[in-house]
């Protein structure tokens, strides 16, 4: 009764800690459902997630056993989530709405004709969710009917799960797929490799707008100041429309969502679709030229000035305070 | 090759979006309707497709109200060949819309599915990928580039750390993401034959499509909003407070 099953997102073994947080998000909804929480992984490198994942607290962890899992495509993994949360009865199958569960939950759902709510921010105690609705200018109250629910969490809006005392049982299951209806193939993945800290994941994020005018002035102007605060980057989706940085920074309704203990927007006007993305953020600085500037309106912070010299300033500030 | 474009109707992104007092909803007075932004890069997508192509058709599809009329003129007025507005009063949960759309693509038999990934109202991204399944079809998410060669389709999808690569035969759906395109507007000329083009209406009872909501809205309510703070005068005294009032440096 109540079980939920978590779709522990992993790549080659390794998982971001928004995998973490959907695990927690799935033990709290079957705390609050008197169920168990089993985590379900699938695809080259899930055993060795698995063994991690089994020392976060699920109650069991399903690893997902198949040729054509051994790399993510929609079709096949839809199928064969499904297959387990028919085989287990649970009921929710739940995910942290990254590009991969984004992907992959409303298709499971589809196959199980059970209805879905997107990137929830609560689980209320009598059943129902929130969710934000309108670029978050709207939170809705919502409930979902059936013996079988999808759901996908929002990342900021859950804390990552916990070490447990002791490691939950891995089991292995092979589930019946039906390979000729499979017609998804992976061609390649083109990553975008970093070393700084993820942005779902960085305790501090500097973000760069049009007002930066180039990608050298990403690299020139504002870099400098994100490595110096060990920061993530981010951007607005005008400096991503423009080439200045990859799509994969793109802070907003339509792109990340991110709440860091520190939001430095630097050249970014404020639109609603940008704020979607980064108003619930602890602190939030404003760097802008225009001191009418909607940004300055969500601001902790704000500093009217010319970027180009506020923060090559701002790196030699921030480099004071560490000597 | 045919292709079929859903297209919402929803506020501009421009507006401000107040929640009525009762909870019941959205103020809609003074609320400019636009097609969803990313159904225009669909149809400017599938348009391109076409003209590369040299033949082929592009099919709206909306399922809404008689004032949705407007957004498929202005669709049909960029270019597409025709709509069908499948009439429904009330509101639809996203199962319910799939199925709708699914059940007139499998009449309509169209190659592809090119669909918004998000509807910038109700934020779901959920309807492309259900109606890849209902219909047993592949699925490519969060396009920015689309290749066909024969009955091959190669998809660039914008996912988490970088840009993956996906390939499959159609027919097949895929959904749109700001980078695919730029959308064209209508051209007056365009505007013109539009009011021409074939728009048929069909009532939603008569697909015999099981439309029982299971997602129920019962409030909403607006955020609690975030106090703007103060302007520091300079740099100095922003890294100051940064490191001795708010302590996050
Ligand atoms: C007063 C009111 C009450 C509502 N009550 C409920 C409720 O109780 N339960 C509920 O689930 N929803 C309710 N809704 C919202 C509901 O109608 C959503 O529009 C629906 O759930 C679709 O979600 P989405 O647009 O976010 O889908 P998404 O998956 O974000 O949309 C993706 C794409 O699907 C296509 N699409 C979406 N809708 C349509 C459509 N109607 N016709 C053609 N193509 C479309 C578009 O191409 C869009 O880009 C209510 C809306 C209103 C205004
Ligand atoms: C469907 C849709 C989805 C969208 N999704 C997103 C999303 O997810 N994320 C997002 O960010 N946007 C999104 N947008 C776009 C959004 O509406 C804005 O257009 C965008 O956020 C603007 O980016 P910006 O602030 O960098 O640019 P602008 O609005 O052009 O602002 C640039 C700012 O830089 C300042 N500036 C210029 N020069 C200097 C200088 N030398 N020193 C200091 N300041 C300077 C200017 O005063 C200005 O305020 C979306 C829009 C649509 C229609």
């Amino acid at each position: 009764m109540g079980d939920v099953l978590v779709f522990a997102e992993h790549r080659g073994g390794h998982f971001p800690k928004t995998t973490l947080i959907a695990v927690n998000a799935g033990l709290e909804m079957a705390r609050k459902r008197g169920g168990q929480c089993i985590a379900v992984l699938s695809g080259e490198g899930a055993t060795a997630a698995a063994a991690e994942i089994a020392k976060y607290g699920p109650s069991k962890v399903i690893v997902l056993d198949h040729p054509k899992l051994a790399h993510y495509l929609a079709d096949a993994a839809a199928q064969a989530l499904a297959d387990l949360a028919k085989k287990t009865g649970a009921e929710t199958v739940l995910a942290t709405a990254t590009a991969m569960g984004k992907d992959l939950m409303p298709r499971l759902a589809a196959r199980l004709g059970a209805p879905m709510a997107s990137e929830i921010i609560a689980i209320n105690d009598d059943g129902t969710m929130v969710r934000p609705m309108y670029a978050g200018n709207a939170l809705a109250t919502i409930e979902l009917d059936g013996p079988v629910r999808v759901v996908t969490v929002r990342g900021t809006a859950f804390d990552a799960a916990k070490p447990a005392d002791v490691a939950a049982p891995i089991e292995t299951v092979t589930p019946e797929l039906d390979a000729a209806s499979l017609k998804m193939e992976f061609v390649g993945f083109n990553e975008i490799k970093s070393d700084r800290p993820q942005l779902t994941e960085a305790r501090i994020v500097v973000s760069g707008g049009r007002g930066l005018k180039s990608g050298d002035n990403f690299k020139t102007v504002l870099e400098p100041l994100v490595d110096e605060m060990g920061a993530a980057m981010g951007a607005s989706r005008a400096a991503v429309d423009a080439g200045f940085v990859p799509n994969d920074l793109q802070v907003g309704q339509t792109g990340k969502v991110v709440a860091p203990e520190l939001y430095v927007a630097v050249g970014i006007s404020g639109a609603i679709q940008h704020l979607a993305g980064m108003k619930d953020s602890k602190t939030i600085v404003a760097i802008n030229k225009d001191e009418e500037a909607p940004i300055f309106g969500v601001a902790d912070y704000g500093l009217v000035a010319d970027l180009f010299k506020a923060v090559p300033e701002m790196v030699e500030e921030v480099k004071k305070l560490k000597h | 090759m045919k292709i079929l474009v859903p297209v919402k109707r929803v506020p501009d992104p421009a507006t401000t979006i107040r929640v009525l007092p009762d909870g019941s909803g959205i103020a809609t007075d003074n609320v400019k309707w636009v097609i969803n932004p990313f159904d225009e890069i669909a149809i400017e997508e599938a348009l391109r497709i076409k003209e590369k192509q040299g033949s082929g058709e592009v099919v709206l599809i909306s399922v809404g109200q008689t004032a949705w009329q407007e957004q498929l003129r202005t669709g049909l007025a960029m270019g597409a060949d025709r709509a069908i507005l499948v009439k429904a009063d009330n509101p639809l949960d996203t199962l319910a819309i799939a199925r709708v759309i699914a059940k007139v693509a499998s009449d309509e038999k169209p190659e592809l599915i090119i669909i918004g990934k998000q509807a910038i109202d109700d934020d779901s991204n959920q309807i492309g990928q259900m109606l890849a399944e209902m219909l047993g079809w592949p699925q490519a998410t969060f396009a920015s580039k689309v290749e066909l060669a024969g009955e091959k389709c190669t998809v660039v999808r914008e996912v988490d750390g970088g840009l993956e690569t996906v390939a499959f035969p159609m027919p097949a759906v895929i959904t749109t993401d700001l980078r695919l395109n730029e959308p064209r507007y209508a051209s007056l000329p365009g505007i013109m034959k539009a009011r021409k083009k074939p728009l048929n209406e069909i009532a939603v009872d008569s697909l015999g499509v099981d439309l029982t909501p299971k997602l129920k809205i019962k409030t909403l309510k607006a955020p609690e909003k975030r106090q703007a703070g103060r302007k520091v005068a300079s740099v100095e005294e922003l890294v100051q407070v940064l490191h001795t009032e708010a302590k996050v440096i």
